[in-house]
């Protein structure tokens, strides 16, 4: 794949990711009643779980770049992750930003070992 | 619960969009540009993950919830140029060499530094003359 293909592909998956883990995350809060931040959790979770896949079917090369780099990098994140966190902490108490911080490190850390387990079936 | 669908700003997820294709670029580039080994701190995610709790905390602070630039540079550009799931995978992958001193260092100072950066974020934005005020 040329160069300029790759980063054309890496930009556009990347802003599919991002609008789909806007529209996932909103559909997600809206329907969950409550103060919890589900949304983030959801994307994250699936995100992660699919990049676990990714790594067990052993995709390499241009394919790791445009799927785990561009697609599910963009569409898990981060800083939205530590935004919700501190404004549970704001917000309710600092006891839900610890449980939202250990509780979405472990469960992700449970997805993306159960993707990969099964990409190696 | 809704009977429909919220109908959606066609603007607003053309921000996001435009934003997510930068975010990638930019956290891909790096990645590609100072690759890490396994057992190596992955300063690549970790800058990037940072950076972008830094910049969200300060733009869903500082920019008007009416505007198109908060959900292109938050949700869109840091949204993507930050990463949970590689962040996971590089922690899974510590744990795999049986690096457990690794994992642990990396995943307490990348949660403690997360929140410090985006506190520092809202702190600045609030320093700079408040809420949503930069109209």
């Amino acid at each position: 794949m040329s160069a300029v293909l790759l980063w054309a592909g890496v930009g556009l998956l990347g802003g599919v990711g991002a609008v789909a883990r806007f529209v996932i995350s909103t559909a997600v809060t809206q329907r969950s009643a409550g103060w919890f931040p589900y949304g983030t959790l959801v994307v994250n979770l699936s995100g992660s779980a699919l990049l676990g896949l990714v790594a067990g079917l052993a995709l390499h090369g241009d394919a790791l770049t445009l799927v785990g780099g561009g697609l599910l990098g963009s569409f898990t994140t981060f800083s939205t992750w530590m935004l919700d966190s501190e404004r549970l902490s704001e917000h309710h108490s600092d006891r839900a930003l610890v449980v939202n911080l250990v509780g979405s490190l472990l469960l992700g850390l449970a997805a993306v070992a159960l993707g990969r387990a099964l990409g190696g079936l | 619960m809704r009977d429909h669908l919220p109908r959606r700003d066609v603007r607003e997820l053309t921000a996001i969009f435009a934003g997510g294709m930068l975010g990638a670029l930019a956290r891909v580039a790096f990645a590609e540009g100072f690759p890490h080994a396994r057992d190596a701190w992955p300063w690549t995610t970790f800058g990037v993950n940072l950076a972008g709790a830094f910049v969200l905390g300060w733009a869903f602070t500082r920019l008007p919830a009416a505007s198109y630039r908060r959900p292109f540079l938050g949700i869109g550009v840091c949204g993507a140029l930050t990463t949970f799931s590689t962040f996971q995978l590089e922690l899974l992958r510590m744990l795999d060499s049986g690096n457990w001193a690794l994992a642990l260092a990396y995943a307490a100072v990348s949660l403690v530094g997360g929140i410090g950066a985006v506190r520092l974020g809202i702190a600045v934005a609030r320093g700079q003359g408040g809420e949503g005020s930069m109209a």
